[in-house]
């Protein structure tokens, strides 16, 4: 049997009466719609419902963190359907994968894979609606037309009909094949690039329940669950009969857990009728814990092992051109440094929690994860149950940042849940979410680089130390992408890398490897930049221009990064900020940074003042952004781009987790302080478009801020910022 | 022990353990989800609620000092939305993942009812204690002037 493009929409009658249209959205790389057609693999996974009683649904089956993928993937089907947004319930799934697909919250990837399939899906269904109609009242399709409210008109005998009246003859009639669904001319958009508020934005200013931590059910309890501080460490012993004779308390019990820091850890389990009885029982809870073998780890070794690295060669090199050595030895500057950069906690607002329900052999589960299905299989490993044995329910996280890709809190409350044959909602603690995190991972770069005589970059080496087994088994988020900008752009370049043993758990924070790798490429960049004497906007566009006249790169090696759309946000950031136009004090300067990630282009400048007792101010923050040929929802961009640049400020200023003694030292926000109201500078944003087709927001604004403002601090002082967070350093001058 | 409070205009009675905060006697005891669990250490603000007209951090209040106050949540703060904030927030689309937001309105109600037309220091000294850690400080900054706006057009006043 062929596949065709037509397979990937079905349509039929909706349980209850009605249509319903299915489509198939791709679950994994751009482009393999195609591949799965080949393979014949449909399963329809997105679906809109139309009710007899005029009631559209659309569900919405990613998670929803806040950023925004609930409201974004309605309007998509909404504009092609050519109804409002605010006709259209969003109902958000379950997590299914056999139904939907992979549902994930990651990687910026729910706008490139969903766009055209999406759309489709609406389009498909306006064409049955449409087609409805004109056999209901017997004139040619072609003479009938809707209006954006969810009516189809016949203009010449002036009929309309509702969309509700049309759904039920609509589910009788055939698909049209692919060529036949056509999509709207992006001028026609009456939804698509119209700022609208996020779907549940009244439910969420007026208290209504909605994240995993609300959630209830009949007979729930109560549960806290402490771990080890040393990661992995076992009970060795703990005080339970004197537990569970505190009041409130159900249960208290040791889970014998793992070593491996990705599954379920040992600790001991608390039940009681109230989190309040849980966590007061908690603080009388006494554990002796194992010893550890990665008790000895800290921060200071990691450093002092890296250190030692620098004094040596890289283990491994990774990638080379040209040849380094002797370009340094020929070039009239070279200029060398490290940098290095602080473990980070996500630190979402809404403690990690999951409720759990065990009845009859199954394990059902509310949680505010960003990542269900590897959640359903690491449950189902775990317990030892089957996986179809699992239901989850998608329920909104109050904030993710990479964190809810990991599932260990879903895993701890199953097995509470099983373990104590009640349903329970367990609720970490602050100390707890912060403790027992999945960090980005700190890292360290010894960098050389050389320009020649014309201020040309000639030569770049970067030795990185790291964390994992090998260079080419690097911990989570601990590596840096084969490709990373400049290479291909230098014609002498190496990159190397070392690695060290790490007794802490990593994982993805918000632009991950590109939230680290910017700050010290970036900020080495514009060092670069001012040992060739030239401005670093000018630096950089001159680099960027190097990409064919170097072409060191075999093909397939490349990066996909379009030396042009970089070329063209930092032409139109410099523009902006008047940068190169302005006359600052002493105390006050600009500074750039670009980069690419997520298939995004950000270039942005931050101005910055210091004053001369050191005390540092963001003054305002200029993007410019390329996302591709359509912004889709104005509002959710602005915010995307907003909260991801004052993220990366609040990065750099202050955030840092410390390990001592292969424990977290940090516990709570006085300790790991997020910016505040008073820290957070206007920011300005601009959108260049480019005709590809839109790519993601949530992640890719964030990495260029982080440098932009250590070369603004460097411009304003003098003073280059070689390590983070600033909060560190003397900025003082004068 | 047992404690008689005014919740959002009723009055409840609870029987609880002395020392459990208000966050969770709203939370857990008379089933009001809107105020939310940040940190337990009056560093975020998400729990801010009203109490006795006063914007407070309900994870710091005891069951033991909670008898006869007056307590407005979120879930009280209008009857159907209407507040000024309530509008705004939802006109401007303030929120991302939402979860400070009950927190920022809450503390917000108590900085229009006694600043009805606050300056931007007047927001930044009133709302300092409140995270968001999506950051969504321009739009509560546009958002609490707009629900100013909005009340002094004749909107609800705030309580």
């Amino acid at each position: 049997m062929t596949a065709t493009r037509r397979d990937f929409l079905r349509a039929g009658a909706a349980a209850g009466g009605g249509l319903l249209i299915a489509t198939l959205v791709p679950s994994g790389a751009l482009g393999a719609l195609d591949d799965l057609a080949v393979a014949g693999t449909f399963e329809p996974n997105a679906f809109v419902r139309i009710g007899a009683d005029g009631v559209i649904t659309i569900i919405a089956k990613n998670p929803e963190v806040g950023q925004g993928v609930k409201t974004m993937l309605p309007m998509l089907v909404a504009e092609e359907l050519d109804v409002p947004l605010a006709m259209v319930t969003v109902e958000q799934a379950m997590a299914d994968e056999k139904r939907y697909g992979r549902q994930v919250a990651g990687g910026s990837t729910a706008t490139p894979l969903n766009w055209e399939p999406m759309r489709k899906a609406g389009a498909a269904g306006r064409h049955l609606l449409l087609a409805a109609a004109a056999a209901t009242w017997n004139v040619p399709v072609a003479e009938c037309s809707t209006d954006g409210t969810g009516t189809v008109h016949h203009k010449a005998s002036r009929r309309k009909l509702g969309y509700g009246a049309l759904a039920a003859r609509a589910a009788t009639l055939p698909l049209p094949d692919a060529a036949g669904i056509t999509l709207k001319d992006p001028k026609d958009f009456r939804v698509i690039g119209k700022p609208h508020a996020q779907v549940d934005a009244r439910k969420i200013a007026t208290g209504q329940p909605l994240f995993g931590i609300d959630v209830t059910v009949p007979g729930m309890k109560h549960a806290v669950f402490e771990k080890a501080p040393v990661f992995g460490a076992k009970v060795a012993s703990a005080n339970l009969d004197e537990i569970r004779a505190l009041p409130g308390v159900t249960h208290a019990f040791v889970i014998p857990g793992t070593a491996d820091l990705t599954g379920l850890l040992p600790g001991v389990a608390i039940v009681a009728d109230t989190w309040w009885h849980a966590r007061s029982a908690r603080k009388r809870l006494r554990v002796q814990w194992a010893e550890h073998p990665t008790a000895q780890q800290s921060s200071a070794g990691y450093r002092a092992t890296a250190q030692a690295a620098f004094a040596g060669a890289p283990q491994q090199v990774l990638k080379r051109s040209g040849d380094v050595t002797a370009a340094f030895a020929a070039a009239p500057t070279v200029v060398e440094a490290t940098y290095e950069y602080p473990f980070l906690a996500h630190a979402s607002l809404e403690p990690m929690n999951c409720t759990a329900r065990w009845a009859n052999g199954r394990m059902e589960l509310w949680a505010p994860t960003q990542n269900p299905q590897p959640g359903r299989l690491q449950v189902a490993e775990t317990l030892g149950i089957a996986p179809d044995a699992i239901d989850i329910h998608l329920v909104r996280g109050g904030g993710g940042f990479g964190r809810r890709l990991n599932n260990d809190y879903m895993v701890e409350a199953a097995w509470i849940a099983r373990e104590a044959g009640v349903p329970v909602k367990l609720l970490w603690t602050r100390e707890d979410d912060t403790q027992h995190d999945f960090y980005r991972p700190a890292g360290y770069h010894q960098l050389k680089g050389a320009v020649d005589a014309a201020g040309r970059l000639v030569a770049w080496q970067d030795h990185f130390v790291t964390f994992g087994e090998s260079p080419t088994r690097t911990a989570r988020a601990a590596g840096i992408g084969a490709t990373e900008f400049p290479f291909g752009y230098v014609p002498h370049f190496s990159y190397g890398v070392s690695t060290m043993p790490l007794g802490v758990p990593t994982g993805f924070l918000r632009a991950p490897t590109s939230n680290a790798i910017a700050f010290v490429f970036q900020s080495f960049l514009d060092e670069l930049a001012h040992a060739a004497k030239q401005d670093p906007v000018q630096f950089r566009l001159a680099l960027l221009a190097e990409l064919d006249a170097n072409a060191p790169v075999a093909r397939g090696e490349a990066s996909p990064m379009s030396a042009e759309r970089m070329r063209g946000v930092l032409q139109l950031v410099a523009e902006k900020s008047g940068w190169g136009k302005r006359s600052l004090p002493r105390g006050t300067g600009m500074g750039v940074g670009m980069h690419y990630s997520h298939r995004g282009y950000f270039a942005e400048v931050v101005q910055a003042t210091v004053s001369p007792a050191g005390d540092l101010r963001v003054d305002k923050v200029w993007v410019a952004g390329d996302v591709g040929s359509q912004i889709i929802n104005p509002s959710g961009a602005l915010q995307q781009v907003q909260g991801s640049v004052l993220d990366g400020i609040g990065e750099a200023l202050r955030q840092e987790i410390t390990i001592e003694g292969g424990r977290v030292v940090q516990q709570s926000f006085d300790d790991f302080e997020l910016l505040r109201i008073t820290e957070a500078p206007p920011v300005e944003v601009h959108f260049r478009t480019t005709d590809v087709p839109p790519t993601g927001m949530g992640e890719p604004a964030l990495p260029p801020v982080i440098p932009a403002l250590a070369n603004a601090i460097f411009a304003a002082t003098g003073r280059r910022v070689r390590s983070l967070p600033l909060s560190r350093h003397d900025l003082r001058w004068g | 022990m047992k404690v008689t409070l005014t919740v959002n205009g009723t009055p409840r009675t609870v029987d609880v353990p002395a020392d459990m905060p208000l966050l969770w006697i709203l939370r857990d005891v008379l089933d009001l989800p809107g105020t939310k669990f940040g940190c337990g250490k009056a560093l975020c603000g998400a729990c801010t609620v009203h109490v006795n007209g006063t914007a407070t951090r309900s994870c710091q209040v005891p069951a033991s000092a909670c008898q006869g106050r007056k307590v407005t949540t979120i879930e009280g703060l209008s009857k159907d939305g209407s507040h000024p904030l309530q509008r705004a927030w939802q006109e401007l689309d303030v929120a991302q993942c939402g979860y400070c937001q009950a927190g920022q309105i809450m503390q917000a109600a108590d900085l229009l009812a006694r600043t009805p037309k606050p300056s931007d220091d007047d927001i930044d000294a009133a709302m300092h204690g409140n995270l968001c850690r999506c950051a969504t400080y321009l739009r509560i900054r546009e958002g609490i002037k707009r629900a100013a706006q909005l009340q002094a057009a004749g909107g609800r006043k705030a309580e």
